[in-house]
Order: C-alpha cells, then sequence, then structure tokens
C-alpha cells in the first residue's frame, strides 16, 4: 500500500524510481570522480611523485609520446638504484594537449589534485609561458624539457627552471662558427613566420655576423602556406648557405620543393632537426637533403665511437641504431631533444639529495639547491654530453652535434663547446623572491 | 533553429507579455549565483580553480549566444572577439604597464571596436556565407597577432607579471593571483553578464532579436531596422566576449595567440549547443559539463577525444535542444 503510494507519488511529480536511482547514481559518480575524495598527508615513506606535463594528443603528441618513453625508462633506472632519498618516484601523466590553457589547468591540477611534488617534462613553448604563472602561483617547482628561451629571458618566474636542456639562443649561436668556417658565411634564412622562426632569426643573425659573415636575406614563410615554390625566388643567387628551421606537417612538402627549385646547382643547406624528429630521413620526398647538415641536440642514429653510456641510455629508452623504436622500426624517436627528459630527472634527483627533501614544504630548498648547481659531468646520468648550468637564468648550456645526411642517416661531424653557445646572463631570478 | 518560436505574436498577445523576468525566473538565477558564492567556500581547491575558469569562459559562451542563440547568427570568428579582449587587456599591461582597470578598459574596446567593424561588415552576408565572412576575419585576427610576434610573442605568448595583476581601489587592492580573489571577480563578471542579458533577453529589444531569428522578413515588414538590431547584437556579443578575454588575461596572467585560433571559435559554439541555445544557463552549464568531461577523461585513458566524442553523440541524441533546452522544452517552460 505504501509502495503504491510512494510510486504515484513519484509519477504524479514526474520522477519515476528509475530516474530517481539514476539520480542518485550519478550524484555517487559526480563524489567519487577524481578530486571530491580528500587526499592524505603525505608521509615520508611515500613515493616522491611527480607530474609530468604530457603532449599526449595535440600537435606535439609524437614528442609526447617519446618523451613519456624516456621519462618512464629514467624513473625506472632511478627506482631500480634506490629511489630518491630512499624513497620510489611515481611519475603521474596527465595530458595537456599541446595547448597553453589546458598546461595551465593541468598544473593547477598536479598542485591541487594530485598533490605531487613538482611539475615536469613540457616541451612546446606555448604551453611552458601559458603554465608558468599558475606554476609560480601555487609556488610548485616546474621543471620544463622545452629548448625555449622563454626561462633564460626571465620573463617566467623563479619556479621554473630548464637544466636538462639548452635552449634555442644557445644553440642557433654555437652552430654559426661551423657554419661560417664549413659552409659559408652568407647566410638565407627560412624560418616559419612566428616566434620559434623568430628567435632563430633574431639569435642567429648576430651570431652569423660575429663570424665576419652575413645574413643576405630573411624569409619569414606564413604559418598557414602549404607550398613554398614562390618564396624560393626571394633567395638571393649569392647565398652560399639556406639555414631553414621549418616545422609541422608541411615540412616535406618545403623540402621536395626545394629539392626542385635548386636541382643539384644549389647552395648549401643547413636546418635544425626539430623540422624532421620523429620523421624518418629516408621518406620519399626528403631524398634532396643527402649531403646537408642539421643540428642535433643528441644524435638519432648510434655512432660507432658513441660511449658506452650512451649505448645503455639508448638500451634503456628502446631506441634501435637508426633511432626508432626498438619494437616497430618505423616509429621514428625525437632523439635530440627527448634526452633532457633522462637528464632533467636525473637533475631532479640530485636536487632533491643535495637539500634532503622531505616533502613540498622544501619547494624553494629545492629550487635553490638546483640553482647552486653548476658544472655536470657527462655519463650516465647525463649521456647527452655534459653541461653548465647558470643559477641565476635556471638554464643549462651544453655541447651540440652537427651531422651530415650520409646514405640516408645522419652521421656526427662536429661537435661544438659550450662555450660556442655561451651568452651573458640577461635575468637573475635569484634576486626574486620565492 | 533553437529557442521558441516568439515570431507570431498578436498585439494583444504583446500588451500581455512581460517585459521583465518572472519572479520565478529571477530566483532561479539568484539561487544559481548564490550556489556560486558558496561553492567558493566548500570546492576543493582545483576544483575552485576550474570553477573560476570556467566562469570566464561562460562569459564567452553567453556572449556567443547572444548571437548565435537569441540572434540566430552562426559566427564562426568569435574567438577574434575574446583574442581582442585578451591582446586589448594583456599588450597594455606587458608593453605599457597600464593598471588592470585601464587595461581591462582597453579590452573592452578593442572587442567592442572590432565588433563593430566587423559586424557592419560580415552582417551584409547571412547563413553559410556569414560563417565564412566570420571565419575569414577570425583568421585575418589570427595571423595578425602572429604578424606581430616582435609584440605579442605570436604562438608562444605573454606571461603577464603576477605583480601587475593587481586590481586597485579607492579603498585597498585585490590581488588577482589570489585563488579565491579570482574565483570571487570571476563571479562578478559572470553575474554582471548574466544579470543584463536575463533582463535583455525580456526586453523589447531581446525579443526583437528573437523574432528577427525566426522570420527576418516580418520583421523588416513591420518596420523594425533588422540590420540594426542583428548590428546591436553583435556589438554586445562582441562587448562580453571581449570582457571573458580581457578578463582571462588579467586574472591568469597568459596571452597567447592560440586563443585567436579557429578551435576557440568553434568551443564556444560548441558549449552553447551542449548547454542550450537561446537559454541564460545553457553557456554555463555547457562549458562547465565540456570542462569536465575532457577532464574526467583524460584522467582514465589516452584516448580521452573518443570518449568525449561518445558523450557528445550522446548529449546530441537525449538533448537535441542542449541540456537546458531540453529541460526547458520537456519540465519548466518558463525557464528563460
Amino acid at each position: 500500500m505504501s509502495e503504491n503510494r510512494k510510486l504515484q507519488m513519484n509519477s504524479a511529480s514526474g520522477v519515476s524510481r528509475r530516474t530517481t536511482l539514476k539520480g542518485l547514481g550519478a550524484a555517487a559518480g559526480l563524489i567519487a570522480a577524481p578530486g571530491f575524495v580528500r587526499y592524505g598527508q603525505a608521509q615520508s615513506s611515500e613515493p616522491i611523485r611527480i607530474g609530468f606535463q604530457c603532449h599526449r594528443t595535440g600537435i606535439g603528441a609524437a614528442y609526447g609520446r617519446w618523451y613519456e618513453r624516456t621519462t618512464t625508462a629514467a624513473a625506472k633506472r632511478i627506482n631500480d638504484a634506490g629511489g630518491i632519498n630512499g624513497r620510489p618516484l611515481e611519475i603521474v601523466i596527465e595530458d595537456d594537449g599541446t595547448d597553453p590553457k589546458r598546461g595551465a589547468e593541468v598544473v593547477e591540477k598536479f598542485a591541487n589534485q594530485h598533490k605531487v611534488d613538482l611539475v615536469y617534462g613540457t616541451l612546446f613553448s606555448h604551453v611552458v609561458v601559458g603554465s608558468a604563472p599558475a606554476a609560480g602561483e601555487l609556488k610548485i617547482p616546474y621543471y620544463v624539457v622545452s629548448e625555449g628561451y622563454h626561462v633564460a629571458s626571465g620573463k617566467l618566474n623563479r619556479y621554473c627552471v630548464q637544466p636538462g636542456i639548452t635552449d634555442v639562443k644557445a644553440q642557433a649561436r654555437s652552430m654559426a662558427p661551423w657554419i661560417a668556417d664549413n659552409l659559408g658565411k652568407k647566410v638565407t634564412l627560412v624560418y616559419p613566420d612566428y616566434a620559434f622562426g623568430h628567435d632563430h632569426r633574431d639569435f642567429f643573425t648576430p651570431a652569423i655576423e660575429a663570424q665576419g659573415g652575413q645574413v643576405v636575406a630573411k624569409v619569414p614563410i606564413p604559418p598557414t602556406e602549404t607550398s613554398f615554390t614562390r618564396y624560393f625566388p626571394q633567395i638571393p643567387s649569392e647565398t652560399e648557405v639556406i639555414y631553414h628551421v621549418m616545422v609541422g606537417p608541411a615540412v616535406l612538402t618545403f623540402v621536395k620543393e626545394m629539392g626542385e627549385f635548386f636541382g643539384n646547382s644549389g647552395p648549401k643547406l643547413f636546418g635544425f632537426i626539430d623540422s624532421l624528429e620523429a620523421v624518418d630521413i629516408k621518406s620519399p620526398g626528403l631524398e634532396f637533403l643527402e649531403g646537408s647538415h642539421f643540428w642535433e641536440g643528441m644524435p638519432r642514429y648510434a655512432q660507432p665511437d658513441q660511449a658506452d653510456y650512451v649505448t645503455a641510455y639508448r638500451e634503456a629508452v628502446g631506441i634501435d641504431e637508426n633511432g626508432a623504436s626498438t619494437q616497430d622500426a618505423k616509429d621514428v624517436s625525437t632523439a635530440a631533444h627527448m634526452f633532457g627528459c633522462w637528464e632533467t630527472l636525473n637533475i631532479i634527483k640530485a636536487a632533491m639529495e643535495a637539500c634532503d627533501y622531505k616533502g613540498t614544504d622544501d619547494r624553494a630548498a629545492m629550487i635553490e639547491a638546483t640553482e647552486a648547481m653548476t658544472d655536470m659531468e657527462a655519463g650516465a646520468d647525463h649521456p647527452q654530453g655534459k653541461k653548465r648550468f647558470n643559477g641565476k637564468t635556471h638554464q643549462v648550456f651544453g655541447e651540440q652535434s652537427i651531422s651530415q645526411v650520409v646514405d640516408g642517416k645522419l652521421k656526427v661531424v662536429h661537435r661544438t663547446s659550450i662555450e660556442d653557445g655561451a651568452y651573458e646572463p640577461e635575468a637573475d631570478y635569484t634576486a626574486m623572491s620565492f | 533553429m533553437p529557442g521558441r518560436a516568439e515570431g507570431g505574436v498578436t498585439r494583444a498577445m504583446a500588451n500581455r507579455i512581460k517585459l521583465t523576468p518572472s519572479a520565478k525566473s529571477l530566483a532561479l538565477h539568484a539561487g544559481v549565483v548564490l550556489l556560486l558564492l558558496a561553492l567558493n567556500f566548500l570546492l576543493p581547491e582545483y576544483h575552485r580553480g576550474v570553477f573560476a575558469r570556467v566562469l570566464v569562459l561562460a562569459v564567452f559562451a553567453m556572449g556567443y549566444n547572444l548571437a548565435f542563440g537569441y540572434t540566430g547568427l552562426l559566427s564562426l570568428g568569435h574567438a577574434m572577439f575574446f583574442a581582442a579582449g585578451l591582446y586589448g587587456a594583456g599588450l597594455t599591461v606587458y608593453h605599457l604597464e597600464w593598471s588592470v582597470w585601464p587595461a581591462f578598459a582597453a579590452g573592452l574596446a578593442a572587442g567592442t571596436g572590432l565588433a563593430l567593424v566587423v559586424g557592419f561588415l560580415a552582417l551584409r552576408t547571412t547563413g553559410v556565407a556569414f560563417m565564412i565572412v566570420t571565419l575569414m576575419f577570425a583568421q585575418v585576427f589570427y595571423l595578425t597577432t602572429l604578424y606581430f610576434t616582435t609584440y605579442t610573442r605570436g604562438e608562444e605568448g605573454l606571461v603577464l607579471p603576477q605583480s601587475s595583476r593587481v586590481l586597485a581601489f579607492p579603498g585597498g587592492a585585490l590581488n588577482l593571483s589570489d585563488p579565491s580573489t579570482r574565483y570571487l571577480v570571476a563571479l562578478t563578471l559572470f553575474t554582471l553578464v548574466l544579470t543584463v542579458i536575463l533582463f535583455l533577453v525580456r526586453a523589447p529589444f531581446g525579443r526583437s532579436l528573437v523574432a528577427i531569428r525566426e522570420n527576418d522578413e516580418r520583421m523588416r515588414m513591420l518596420g523594425y531596422n533588422v540590420f540594426a538590431n542583428k548590428l546591436a547584437s553583435v556589438v554586445l556579443s562582441g562587448l562580453f566576449c571581449a570582457a571573458s578575454g580581457a578578463a582571462y588575461a588579467v586574472l591568469f596572467g597568459y596571452v597567447g595567440s592560440g586563443f585567436a585560433a579557429i578551435q576557440y571559435s568553434i568551443l564556444p559554439l560548441l558549449w552553447v549547443l551542449v548547454g542550450g541555445a537561446a537559454t541564460t544557463l545553457g553557456p554555463l552549464i555547457g562549458t562547465l559539463f565540456m570542462f569536465y568531461v575532457i577532464d574526467t577523461a583524460s584522467s582514465y585513458t589516452t584516448a580521452h577525444l573518443l570518449v568525449v566524442g561518445l558523450v557528445l553523440i550522446g548529449v546530441i541524441l537525449f538533448f537535441p535542444k542542449g541540456i537546458a533546452g531540453t529541460v526547458r522544452g520537456r519540465w519548466l517552460p518558463w525557464l528563460p
């Protein structure tokens, strides 16, 4: 009887039992959703948790995939050796969609919901710059692996550091002496007409001039361009070297059309491998690159004289002698950048051990411990090569590789010195408050 | 077309139509605002941050809803109005070291001015042509932000220093990077725009927009200046979107070209469609819903975009007029 009455009441108000159950279920689901559950305070025996801001989707997905593999391998190595301060390392991954807005949200999620010790691993500059304000406000260390000049520019905040990969300013500067000595002194720059390209233009131009060379033409290419033939006539005939840093899906078309335009008689080519990371050099259309030179942060192809720790690193991250996945030869790595994840995690470990990191109260101490770092020797922790960290600019400096395409493979022909890329500090984060 | 047909009212009916929101609807909206206020103190830290962001973006969606939901102008270029506000406020803070008030005003002026010019030109077209023209204008705006990379840092963007993000008052100052302050400022902006829209859509101007959406030929025949009304709608819409963009810049401290890209023209359309076009609360519901679908799905699977797609299909199947629109259609016909 009472059951019937309840049913009638429900139907009179238009709410059936099923609807009520659904509503209750939804409410329970909402309460159980991540973040609505209170987390306990981290205990000293608990893992050290690092939030990895990963480009799993969006334009940076190919990089993100390899950054993730490298991070997993580096974390495994650290854990196998006893962790950090005796505590295991746990990597918490969130996808930032390679989007600056989502990047900032992810930093907030790491700090306030996952309660990680620090955030790490971002590559794309716009995500770094978009996320940096959140990291500063939440006072959470933000170790980026981005090669942008954003950190060294001093425009971010004291919690942002880039200790595991060199920045574009140092990279572009360090190429100039070798280019002037070996390829030619009259350079035409071909670059995408936005911040990444402008950085190369602005940093390389004074560097080549300092070598007695000159930039004879600058050819900016709008980011929406899909065909490039009409830009090639802008390259002056006196040009000895074309310095190209095109990126994105159009790069294959760019190289192919450049080959068709110049044939065998064109100027020498120098490029940044950023254009072709995760792309097979033997892809159809890239034949024109044979004999040309590239900057590489770390060589993609195994080199005959490489050190044992480099071999060990390559095995650990799972790349074969061609720099492709050992599981899938078509899955080409982003070898020139992803070493930065490996090295940054080792620097995080060193900084935490130096300040005897216990928990989130020691975040500022950890930044200070990182700022105190200087020279880092090449070895298992730093397989890309030796480095020198500048505590004021929060930026590391290091050696670079210059490689030539020989038989469709990249062969290292020169290593630049740290001094080749060094520049005067333009900021001092240590003077900023926490 | 979204919403109810209101084009066929007779003069006698028109005399009986109230030109202000009903008490029930006022109570509902006041309740929503009070609930949001209470959430500032109740939500866990992360979700409070999320809500602050969503409230700012809901203003963007409300601005879009005015043009799309109420006036029937399907624009694919509203990112330019949001970004005009963002850059108007951000660049003046960054380069000219303006304080927040004048910078915010500059953002509003940039968005409104742009809406006036774009509206004046684009409203010569209708339907698909209008979509394409607005898309092209937005693309021009986006490429302009990249072209002036020297000042905007293009896609990389600029960080507005924390020290500059302070809202000064005669008796004190508010630090906009403080989470609670940020939430309350976002809520204030949201409440202001919600109130304006709530009254506006019941007022003669709002009703003429709906009538234009339903049958602009008839409105023209009745002696209404359809072009002027549509232009006013676009300008007001641009103003709200710019307010959202300017608030985003000063509250979250980042300004970049990504916010001017096509994605940010599609997003408000999506939020409004999911929440309910031509409803006052739909934009908030849609923005909040989409945020949590992406946030929750990406916590569980790397294929979260697939989940998002499936959820959207579900919403379209079960809530063809958006969430608030379907609630209005089925249960609460008085919902504005």
